[in-house]
């Protein structure tokens, strides 16, 4: 039988099961034979805290979602156009986020009377109609992989858990996906197992020999490689793409990386990552708390290397005393926060942009501390470079906002050339610096560079230029302890034009005003760049003009932000917190900027976006 | 590179660290900064311990790096010419493992009070003991918080009135030196700091072991606790009450040696005259026990607060291995099996395409 093959411009999948089925798995190899395929993707991994919920319950369900395409896309997409349900509760989760005629392929061996009955399905919706609306493959994957698997010296329950590389062979068949890589994936992840290793080969290979045969699918999906800018790519996911950035600051500032960290979600798979490349020089240390993490890198920092912490809010709140005694030692120090559902605990695998204030201002004292933002998860790795400039160049601690989101979603990467990215070496103070009347020459640690108001690096076993500093206030230039009036309140004015002055060396906010004559903005930072510029799209397509700004840089902000805010009638602000940066704009810049604001965990949908835009417009 | 006058630079602790080219006095430690404790304060006799002994280590004074958290002992370092940090409450020993496991040419001290280590600090100063990292950790024990005006502290005697426990304080005290065995320190020792000839000779001993050494001085407080340790410093008493503790030797004490430590019941160890009980009896010190039972033994002897029976010395001194080196050798295996990083090949990964 030859089966129809339909040409589409674009789809979202959204695999979902049990927190056991392998359900990221399963979504991690579709996206990786997409990317392999040369589409364009982005991915929106969703998992609940627990490791192993209770099973066959709503809060277990775990779900990864990926948009790919023949164009380039900014977004993991508003609405999955195929829905993969292991069982009742994946189904019962997801269903709501289907637009009607969307495709579902149910695992039915999973639809037991008890298994509907735990999420409150009184009856079958596989029968009773509620799915009407959709093009419903009831589909006994279960019972097909165990049947595909009957030779394989394995038990039950081995067979059982390969069910899901039966549906990835199902998927992959659908819509044209190149397979070699997943077979050679499998033989090397279950390489000490190698019975397990085929009989998971035999699984995906049967999913897709049951699509080609099966009446259920009668037209099978091509999606054509999408026309992306020439150079070499891979996919790479947020956390990845910063623990390579951070990797990559130190060779070009040709100094040791030390991590010190304590694991938090979702920010422990950057500690995971750099504790692999020790032969970078990279130092990691899993400290005994927050405090003790960020403590020893900023006791690596006084010796001379590239202090880095990584975490997430709660953790950030921990470390508030340590950024303000790097604000006062006047040392580099990245502060990397993948940030997550707050306050407390909050929400911790779903993604929240609710920390920029606590970045801004969550010390003692007036304690400035440079923000930058990543904006899509393969520019993580650019904004790590770009903080740790501003670390080491400024002699500042940096915070490095990231989020859930970009965290653990995914997108093709092309690759930079090494020799393209910045020079971030600065040198060390080898020699006194300040001359006495009697010719005598002496260090003073707080003497500043008067372009940057840096102040020197001396690190310990320089001779010379041995120097104690501390949280006390210090003298500007010698650098004793001194509680002048004058002098505090002349340090505490240079430490904010040191910060400020970073203005002068960051690139201008960049407008996209397709038209030149848009009256309102659409201003953003971090994460929510990708729902944004697809929302403006969608904006644009059916005439509407507006235009978009987003914030790399949001402690100091850009040098022409005030004008830029100041050219639009309207500015709209787009947050995943109650409106954190409108709060800045609007005070620092008397703009009366618009908040749009949601805290679900989850990123912004495009198409709602691009609804509150339309508004906007029409009421200018 | 020279080794100093009397050697005490060649421990095998110090071998990586630089050695001074020229003899080294008192005077090239003392920092120009004017001393700002209370006078009469205990931590002047302990500076100057201090300042006396670092040139018998003959390393580069650019080397040695204090650091400190807060509290009245934490000044310590502005008066050191070494390098020096004075941080924040409680964190010195979570500062200086980074500083040390990411130098190994350095030596680095630090100093801390019963408030700081025991209480704001207790985590890092227990994790920093279990990782023998190459520290060497000063606690400064007066029993009281000096800098925050006389508050009781985690070592100060329960029913302590003071101004934040009018009708005495509820708290059990700890007992620095069950702690630091507790948590698995390789290095324990106790000393006075107006025995400056005592303090020297384990400072001596903790500059010589490796890694983490914890050294609690006890130190009087002349302004909210003054005479914690009158006891152990009155020439009428301080021979029957303080024990000092030798390696190798029978731990006697007295003016005349009078009294030994022996068995006691369930572990514990009692004081007997010699005479009574035999010499036999007299346990015979061993700092160098893999088997912790006896030092801690020893850090039980006697009532802590009201100093009966107060051994001073080295508890426990063990070899065990030394975090940053053990770090160290797991950076040098990486770098031989996955040979020296490769940006460009690490980005690429091993999953690529490309776009023409």
């Amino acid at each position: 039988m030859t089966k129809q093959v339909k040409q589409l411009d674009r789809v979202v999948i959204r695999f979902a099961g049990d927190s056991g089925d392998g359900m990221q798995l399963t979504g991690d190899r579709f996206t990786s034979e997409t990317a392999t395929f040369g589409n364009d993707l982005s991915t929106l991994p969703n998992f609940p805290a627990e490791i192993r919920a209770p099973a066959g319950t709503l809060p277990g369900v775990s779900s990864f979602q990926l948009h790919f395409a023949d164009h380039d896309i900014l977004t993991p997409g508003d609405a999955p156009t195929v829905l993969v349900a292991m069982n009742p509760a994946a189904l019962k989760a997801n269903i709501r986020d289907l637009p009607r005629g969307a495709e579902i392929i149910v695992n039915t061996d999973e639809f037991s009377k008890r298994a509907m009955a735990k999420v409150g399905y009184p009856t079958s919706p596989l029968e009773d109609g509620s799915l009407d609306a959709y093009n419903v493959h009831a589909i006994p994957l279960t019972t097909l992989t165990v049947g595909a698997l009957a030779e394989f010296e394995i038990s039950k329950k081995d067979a059982e858990r390969a069910k899901n590389m039966f549906a990835l062979g199902l998927l992959s068949w659908l819509y044209h996906r190149p397979t070699e890589a997943t077979v050679d994936f499998l033989r090397r992840k279950f390489a000490k197992l190698p019975v397990i290793a085929e009989a998971n080969v035999a699984a995906f290979k049967a999913g897709w020999n049951f699509g080609e045969t099966t009446d259920d699918f009668a037209v099978s999906y091509e999606v054509a490689p999408a026309k992306l800018p020439s150079g070499t790519y891979r996919n790479i996911t947020g956390n990845l793409a910063l623990s390579y950035g951070l990797v990559a600051a130190g060779q070009l500032a040709d100094l040791p990386v030390y991590l010190g960290s304590y694991p938090i979600t979702p920010a422990s798979d950057i500690l995971h990552e750099l504790a692999k490349h020790k032969n970078f020089g990279v130092r990691t240390f899993q400290a005994e708390d927050e405090i003790a993490g960020i403590g020893a890198a900023l006791g690596a920092s006084f010796g001379g290397a590239l202090g880095v912490t990584t975490t997430s809010g709660p953790g950030v709140a921990l470390k508030s005393e340590t950024i303000g005694l790097a604000v006062s030692l006047e040392l580099p120090l990245l502060i990397v926060d993948v940030q997550r559902g707050g306050p407390s605990t909050g929400l911790p695998t779903k993604t929240e942009q609710s920390d920029l204030l606590q970045a801004m201002f969550g010390r003692n004292g007036e304690a400035p501390v440079p923000i930058v933002a990543p904006q899509t998860p393969s520019d993580c790795f650019a904004a790590a470079v770009e903080a740790a400039r501003i670390a080491l160049k400024y002699r500042t601690p940096v915070f490095l906002l990231s989020d859930g989101y970009l965290a653990n979603g995914s997108e093709p990467w092309r690759l930079p050339e090494t020799s393209e990215l910045p020079d971030l070496r600065v040198a060390f103070a080898t020699e006194p610096n300040q001359e006495n009347a009697d010719g005598t020459k002496e260090f003073w640690p707080y003497k500043r560079d008067p372009e940057t108001l840096a102040r020197p690096w001396a690190v310990p076993g320089t001779p010379g230029l041995e120097h104690r500093i501390g949280g006390i206030e210090k003298a500007d230039g010698i650098g004793s302890i001194s509680y002048d009036p004058a002098n505090h309140d002349l340090m505490v004015r240079t430490r904010q034009a040191k910060v400020d002055g970073i203005a002068k060396d960051i690139d201008p906010l960049w407008v996209d005003d397709a038209t030149g004559d848009a009256k309102v903005l659409v201003i953003g930072w971090g994460s929510t760049y990708g729902p944004i510029a697809a929302a403006v799209r969608r904006v644009r397509a059916a005439g509407g003009k507006v235009a978009q700004a987003h914030l790399r840089h949001l402690n100091p902000f850009p040098a022409n932000t005030a004008e830029v805010l100041r050219s639009y009638d309207k500015v709209i602000v787009p947050e995943m917190n109650l409106g954190q940066l409108a709060l800045l704009l609007r005070g620092r810049f008397l703009v009366d900027a618009m908040s749009y604001n949601q805290v679900r965990g989850l990123p912004f949908k495009s198409e709602e976006l691009a609804h509150v835009i339309r508004e906007v417009i029409e009421s200018v | 590179m020279s080794e100093s006058a009397n050697g005490a630079g060649g421990f095998p602790s110090l071998a990586l660290i630089p050695k001074a080219d020229a003899k080294q006095s008192m005077k090239d430690f003392k920092s120009d900064q004017e001393v700002r404790w209370c006078p009469g304060c205990g931590d002047y006799a302990i500076l100057a311990a201090v300042q006396g002994f670092l040139p018998e280590l003959g390393l580069r004074k650019e080397n040695v790096v204090w650091i400190s958290g807060i509290g009245c002992s934490s000044r310590f370092p502005y008066y050191l010419n070494t390098y020096g940090m004075h941080s924040i409450h409680g964190r010195a020993p979570a500062i200086a493992t980074g500083l040390a496991t990411s130098r190994e040419d350095l030596s680095v001290w630090v100093v801390t009070g019963d408030g700081d280590a025991l209480s704001i600090g207790g985590n890092h100063l227990i994790h920093a003991l279990r990782r023998n990292v190459n520290l060497k950790i000063l606690l400064f024990n007066n029993r009281i918080y000096g800098l925050t005006k006389g508050q009781y502290s985690p070592t100060s005697e329960t029913g302590k009135i003071t101004k934040s426990t009018p009708m005495g304080s509820l708290d059990h005290p700890f007992n620095p030196l069950s702690v630091a065995i507790g948590a698995e320190a390789s290095f324990v020792a106790r000393s006075i700091d107006s025995d400056r000839k005592h303090l020297t000779s384990v400072l001596r001993a903790a500059a010589a072991h490796e890694g983490t050494a914890l050294v609690e001085i006890y130190q009087n407080c002349n302004i909210f606790n003054d005479g914690a340790f009158e006891q152990l410093k009155d020439p009428a008493q301080r021979d029957d009450v303080t024990i000092r503790l030798e390696h190798g030797q029978p731990i006697r004490f007295g003016a005349e040696g009078q009294y030994g430590v022996i068995r006691g019941a369930h572990g514990a160890l009692d004081v007997a005259e010699v005479a009574k009980v035999g010499e036999d009896a007299v346990l015979v010190h061993d700092a160098h026990a893999d088997n912790p039972e006896l030092a801690f033994a020893l850090t039980r002897l006697g009532d802590l607060t009201s100093n009966t029976h107060t051994p001073i010395g080295v508890f426990r001194d063990i070899a065990r291995p030394v975090y940053d080196r053990l770090m160290s050798a797991q950076m040098a295996e990486a770098a031989t099996k996955q040979g020296p990083g490769d940006l460009a090949s690490l980005i690429r990964g091993n999953d690529t395409w490309s776009i023409d």
